[in-house]
């Protein structure tokens, strides 16, 4: 049985930091804080490396079948009978996977910040942040209750916001920080009228049970909610789909990404703890949760979901080979392969063999976010060394860094696809996946693939081949960074090299069952050739510096330029916002307030002073005209009488 | 417990301080006794509890009932259930705030605290009243200081702005005052709500009543469109003027609308909650996209207040228990919450010397708790999870949402819509006051909170904390009290 106290202790731990350094850090810790954030986190890794290895290998498997346990569950606000928020704890397989990526990369993060930020003079702030992050993200993978996720939902995104804003003095931090939690927000207020749907039609906020009643045709629930129709579709796909739209926001998804390049403001572990690793996999993580509904019930939103997910991944992709901030390429590339996850489980089925695309899904989600974590906190090495993110301040740097160079070498071959690195695995998977369920997506799929691996290399070679180091960044050099920088970088990389090679499909699969994954050569040998021609136009373009990029930019003209420029969607957005919100409904609004509602009551206000200052006139002191007003008073009230009222 | 220490402790300490020497006297005295007043708050709350867990379930606890003029059927008639309870909760945490935050007036000092405490006095007063005559003398009690709190300590154009508020709030005084009398004979003769309650009033008499006594009450709470004494009443008060204002003035309408108007005419309620649901709904939308182009913060504050306060309105239309509890919620949790804000920006004013938002940046490196507290009390304002606003809005959804026709889901996602825009301008404030480079030189040399403001803020935070982590107690206060309003609504 599921170990409560350690469990509930998982999340608790960092939240203890949150309050200890957030209250008490700046004046009694400043130097200790690091060290006790991380101490904490490293309690929390133990022991959700222990609940994974109880729940796999001990308690968890009833009759061959993962089981789904809530050994915890507190009414936190009842609405009628039956329908209240918990707070719960759910151990299924993908919670206690995901507490064993979030908890491992968040304290790889914090291992990596202590080298990184130190002298910072708010260094407690930073890691009461990290702590505050690392509870809400664990709080949303543990929930037990629709509305509970959504709670820490929201938590993790005002987590980010503040990390983002970190360097509250910038402009651009604070204005990354707004736009990251207003865009998310957008999608939150659809994920909130979702769960407002799917309540109402489950009559329930408790996730096994909304699950259990949405899936069975049989229930009175599912029979009313397939029944109710608005716009042509039942309440149960708006309800789902507008859960989507919460999470496609916060993984990033076209196109609401906008937030997810100008997040690279916060500082570089942020980025690659919450940016790349966890935070934007919420979505993600979402999908999968509700993954029995999306597909028993509402086939349709699955394959919208593949939809978007595989049109993030290529455009993501596309507009990644033409950036030069490397943090940015990092984002960009984020974002294409959380749309490999997003559209693994669009092209899934629910149980057996055909859910191949949700185990695949969830093992990429796994493989990424070690690699990708891997390749921000390099990219973080090279920047600290540098003191610059852009690509044209950078060149020659395996021999200066190299135990950077190494790892990021193999975070690269990772991402690319390149057997035996862990990215090959799981990509193989979730090309297989779409390949047997939608041959539209499986093209797009292997095409990002080949475009993956190319942008990748554009960056490495650029980093740590090409030219040599420009001489003002010289000036600057100073050492690799320290012990506590190169450890996560060590570790990372082992597991970017190693983590494909565990058998994914035996602990997480859409119904619990085991699933056996098998490989086919000649299925490989596409992805694979097309990774390596990827790779080896990027050696051919960027191993030496030369004008050959640049020729290539400008053959391409028109289309370099749209994807350079992000295909202008932060401009469109901007125009809305700008013209549409504040010019067509905010200005007007505020007017309409001033000049129109207010400039009434003062009206209403002038015109009593007129008629009192008209009346005023009556009341003279005179008293022979009071006597005449009396008696003209009471003749009319004798005509009334007499004459009207008889 | 005597209901009538609520009063009475106020009035004590009132007269007390007209009877103080000097200023130190004044302020030490005021603090004193809404401290202990506070704790008297906290001691019926722990009765009250108390009682229900023993299994009291009459509608009002600790009754007491004097005659005052029989031949007239006016009766000192007082009694609290778990919304009076709540109220009162919230009014002892804003007048310690706005006790502490006042620290350092310097003109008149005596008078101003007299005043402060008066006003707190006629919303204790209010709260507990069960006679319609006695809630109306309360009612008045506390919108004459607030008159001169803005005429005399107030900035700016505080002569219209005085006149204005006193002046609309008069106008709805005056509705008030027909509706209680038309209620009084329609009735037979009776101001006792508990008599009333049980009375039947004619549909057509409900229906002339109804209006005049929701808009009446609706004019304390910023019903749209007789909101605009709100921004222009805010800006010219003083830092404890506007947070009496919004945190409890503002709630004698809201718990008016429901009190008296909803539950004594409940046919007049379902007549008219499409217009309360429309109504409020615009409030919502449109204050939220009002606030959007504010440059000043306590504009700002305002406009948002039309729009947080539009939610325990829109709760109250939708005549559900969950929508009504949550209507209760939003009452508290924006009390709270818009007393705090108006005390970080009075803190902050006092500092910068301007309100502008564009003129500030920065904060943050020099007034770390000043800014945390601006950070928290926004994060409230747009809703975030373990913050009492977020409690309250949720509810109020989840209750809206029982409601199956398409009118009341298309209202509830017009309402839900403004947690975007609220984080808009949530944001932009934040951005450019706490956050961005620092704008002005002179900022270089300021001093962050005193132990009055700290204390004050630390009190309110901890009030929305509470409300925020764990709503259940404040859930279990008001639900059952929703539950007698949507008995008598439904008809049993």
């Amino acid at each position: 049985m599921p170990n409560v106290t350690a469990i509930a202790l998982i999340p608790l731990l960092p939240l203890a930091g949150f309050l200890l350094l957030g209250l008490f850090g700046r004046k009694y810790l400043k130097n200790s804080s690091g060290i006790i954030g991380t101490v904490l986190l490293l309690a929390s890794t133990i022991l959700a490396l222990y609940t994974a290895y109880e729940y796999f290998f001990v308690y968890g498997k009833v009759a061959g079948v993962y089981e789904k346990f809530v050994p915890l569950q507190l009414t936190w606000l009842q609405f009628s009978p039956g329908v209240s928020i918990d707070m719960g704890l759910i151990i299924d397989p993908i919670s206690v996977m995901m507490l064993v990526v979030v908890t491992f990369i968040s304290l790889m993060v914090h291992i990596y910040s202590l080298g990184y930020l130190k002298g910072e003079e708010r260094f407690p702030t930073y890691y009461s942040f990290l702590g505050l992050f690392t509870f809400s993200m664990l709080g949303l993978v543990l929930a037990s209750n629709i509305f509970q996720i959504y709670i820490f939902w929201e938590l993790v995104g005002v987590s980010s916001f503040l990390l983002i804003g970190y360097y509250y003095d910038k402009p651009s931090a604070v204005a990354a920080c707004k736009k990251a939690f207003i865009v998310t927000r957008f999608a939150d207020l659809g994920f909130l009228i979702g769960i407002l749907i799917l309540s109402f039609s489950g009559g329930t906020l408790d996730f096994s049970t909304l699950i259990e009643r949405l899936t069975s045709p049989e229930t009175n629930e599912f029979k009313a909610a397939a029944a109710s129709t608005f716009l042509g579709a039942s309440a149960l796909t708006w309800g789902a789909a507008l859960v989507f739209v919460g999470g496609a926001g916060k993984s990033a998804m076209f196109p609401l990404h906008i937030w997810l390049p100008d997040a690279m403001e916060g500082p570089t572990p942020v980025s690659a703890l919450i940016h790349a690793a966890t935070m934007v996999v919420a979505g993600v993580f979402l999908v999968a949760r509700l993954f029995p509904i999306f597909s028993v019930a509402v086939p349709g939103v699955l394959e919208i979901i593949g939809w978007v997910g595989a049109i993030s991944a290529i455009v993501a992709a596309i507009i990644a080979c033409t950036q030069t901030d490397i943090k940015r390429v990092l984002a960009y590339s984020t974002m294409s392969q959380i749309g490999y996850m997003m559209f693994a489980l669009g092209v899934s089925k629910y149980g057996g063999e055909s859910g191949l695309g949700y185990t695949a899904s969830m093992f990429h989600l796994f493989t990424h976010a070690m690699f990708k974590a891997l390749l921000f906190l390099g990219a973080g090495a090279v920047i600290h060394y540098v003191h610059s993110n852009d690509m044209k301040d950078m060149g020659g740097l395996r021999k200066l860094l190299p135990i950077t160079h190494i790892t990021f070498l193999i975070a690269c071959l990772a991402i690319a696809g390149v057997p035996p690195f862990a990215g090959f695995f799981s990509k193989e998977e979730i090309l297989l996946a779409a390949y047997n369920n939608n041959m539209a997506i499986y093209w797009i799929a292997l095409i990002t693939s080949g475009i993956t691996a190319f942008y990748m290399f554009r960056l490495y070679f650029n980093i740590f081949w090409s030219k040599e180091l420009p001489s003002y960044t010289k000036a600057t050099k100073g050492k690799e960074g320290g012990f506590v920088m190169m450890l996560p970088l060590v570790l990372l990389a082992i597991g970017a090299a190693a983590a494909g090679f565990i058998p994914f499909g035996e602990f997480v699969s859409s119904d619990g069952t085991v699933l056996h994954s098998h490989f086919d050569l000649t299925f490989s040998a596409a992805p694979v050739i097309l990774g390596l021609a990827g790779i080896f136009t990027a050696l051919w373009l960027y191993k030496k510096q030369n004008d050959k990029p640049a020729k290539l930019a400008t053959s391409l003209g028109g289309i370099y330029k749209m994807a350079y420029n992000k295909f202008y969607i932060d401009e469109i957005y901007l125009f809305i916002t700008k013209n549409v919100l504040f010019n067509l409904i905010g200005r007007p609004a505020a007017w309409f307030d001033k000049n129109i509602v207010d400039g009434l009551m003062n009206l209403i206000g002038n015109i009593t002073q007129s008629i009192s200052e008209g009346i005023k006139k009556v009341q003279s002191g005179k008293v022979q005209q009071y006597a005449i007003y009396f008696l003209g008073g009471v003749i009319v009230l004798a005509v009334l009488f007499i004459y009207i009222w008889k | 417990m005597n209901l009538l220490l609520l009063i009475g402790l106020p009035l004590l300490t009132a007269v007390a301080v007209l009877l103080s020497r000097n200023k130190e006297q004044v302020k030490w005295i005021s603090l004193l006794g809404s401290m202990a007043q506070l704790a008297l708050a906290f001691m019926l709350f722990f009765i009250f509890r108390n009682e229900r867990a023993t299994g009291n379930v009459t509608q009002m606890l600790f009754e007491q009932n004097y005659p005052l003029f029989s031949s007239l059927n006016i009766n000192f008639h007082f009694g609290v259930d778990g919304i009076s309870v709540a109220m009162i909760l919230l009014t002892s945490f804003v007048v310690v705030a706005g006790v502490l935050v006042s620290w350092n007036i310097e003109k008149m000092t005596k008078e101003f605290y007299f005043l402060l405490l008066l006003l707190g006095m006629g919303a204790y007063g209010f709260f507990i009243s069960l006679d319609l005559f006695i809630l109306f003398f309360f009612l008045e009690i506390s919108v004459i200081p607030k008159y001169l709190l803005i005429g005399i300590w107030g900035s700016g154009r505080k002569e219209y702005s005085a006149n204005k508020l006193a002046l609309m709030l008069m106008g709805g005084s005056a509705l008030i005052l027909v509706g209680i009398l038309g209620l009084y004979f329609a009735a037979g003769r009776s101001f006792d709500i508990m008599e009333l309650s049980k009375a039947t009033v004619s549909l057509s008499y409900q229906h002339i009543l109804f209006p005049l006594l929701f808009v009446g009450f609706g004019v304390f709470t910023a019903l749209f469109p007789l909101h605009t004494w709100v921004p222009d009443g805010h800006s010219s008060a003083p830092t404890a003027g506007s947070m009496f204002l919004a945190g409890i003035s503002m709630k004698l309408g809201g718990y008016g609308c429901l009190r008296v108007a909803t539950y004594l005419l409940p046919e007049g309620a379902k007549e008219f909650a499409n217009i309360i649901i429309i109504l409020s709904a615009i409030a919502i939308l449109y204050g939220a996209f009002a606030t959007m182009m504010q440059k000043d913060l306590k504009y700002i504050n305002a406009y948002s207040s039309v729009s947080h306060v539009g939610f325990s309105l829109l709760g109250i239309g939708m005549l559900t228990q969950t929508a009504i509890t949550g209507a209760l919620m939003q009452m508290v949790s924006h009390g709270l919450m818009t007393a705090l804000f108006f005390a970080v920006i009075g803190m902050i004013y006092d500092r910068t010397h301007t309100r502008m938002v564009g003129e500030m940046g920065g904060l943050m490196k020099k007034l770390p708790f000043i800014s945390s507290v601006f950070f928290i009390v926004g994060l409230c304002s747009l809703g975030l999870p373990g913050l009492s606003g977020f409690v309250a809005e949720m509810t109020i959804f989840m209750g809206s949402w029982e409601n199956t026709d398409a009118f009341h889901r298309i209202a509830t996602i017009a309402a839900a819509m403004s947690i975007v825009v609220t984080a808009v301008y949530i944001l932009r404030a934040i951005g450019n006051t706490v956050m961005g480079p620092i704008r002005n030189e002179s900022y270089l040399s300021l001093k962050d909170a005193a132990w009055n403001e700290r204390l004050a803020a630390i009190i309110l935070v901890v009030g929305i904390l509470a409300i925020g982590i764990a709503p259940g107690w404040l859930n279990d206060l008001l639900r059952p009290a929703a539950e007698e309003i949507m008995n008598r609504i439904a008809g049993n």
